[in-house]
């Protein structure tokens, strides 16, 4: 995620992970899904809707579930913007933050990860473990 | 005219847990306000307050997204299948605001 993050720059870098469930249901993320930003923007992002469709019904027909919706921030902290507690429609997965910010690093200098459930429009950080 | 609207995992607490939906309609327009006639909960979901498609909701026809098509007007026939999904969209704080 970071490296997609940071290989997508200066646009905002976007993806999906799929899980066993979602996120909120107690569901074990299974893979990371890197997709296309169609907006191509440095502030705003928007998954390829055609990306999405295939995304979600194969993890539909699989048994498998939206668990979490990624993107990156590049000049801003890895927290939730009005835009994307506005827009967000999966309140069941978890929304990860990758921050390309200076001031944003994690330990070892790698851009900072937060994530973050949004529910009407409201976003409450969870603590994230991170392993490599 | 029957056609199948696909739920997503995510509106289905809003259908009752169905994953399929039947409903009659000529046109997507049609198609989605019965859909919502039915299961009132999804209308915010997928219409503006003035009837028009919401921003932020992916509509597909056979696998086309009807905003390459022609939106709620688009035709619908018989053993077609519409997906609903809420679009992943958002970014930075901006100037710019997305509705």
């Amino acid at each position: 995620m970071r490296a997609y993050a940071r290989a997508e720059a200066p646009r905002e870098a976007c993806g999906i992970i799929i899980g066993s469930a979602p996120a909120a249901s107690g569901g074990v993320p299974l893979r990371w899904i890197p997709t296309t930003n169609v907006l191509a923007s440095s502030t705003l992002y928007e998954i390829d809707s055609a990306q999405l469709l295939r995304i979600s019904i194969d993890a539909d027909d699989a048994g498998e579930f939206i668990w979490g919706i990624v993107h990156s921030h590049v000049a801003s902290p890895a927290v939730p913007s009005i835009t994307d507690t506005s827009v967000a429609g999966y309140p069941d997965a978890l929304y990860l933050l990758v921050s390309l910010s200076p001031s944003q690093t994690a330990p070892g200098g790698e851009p900072g990860i937060r994530a973050w459930w949004i529910v009407d429009r409201s976003a409450t950080e969870v603590r994230l473990h991170l392993q490599r | 005219m029957s056609i199948s609207v696909r739920i997503p995992p995510v509106l289905r607490t809003q259908t009752g847990g169905a994953k399929l939906v039947s409903v009659d309609g000529a046109s997507l327009g049609a198609v989605l306000t019965a859909l919502t006639a039915a299961h009132p909960d999804l209308r915010e979901q997928i219409f503006e307050a003035d009837g028009t498609l919401r921003r932020w909701v992916n509509v597909y026809v056979d696998g086309a997204d009807v905003r390459h098509l022609a939106g709620l007007e688009t035709p619908t026939q018989d053993g077609i299948e519409v997906v609903i999904l809420p679009a992943m969209a958002g970014g930075a704080p901006s100037l710019f605001r997305l509705r």
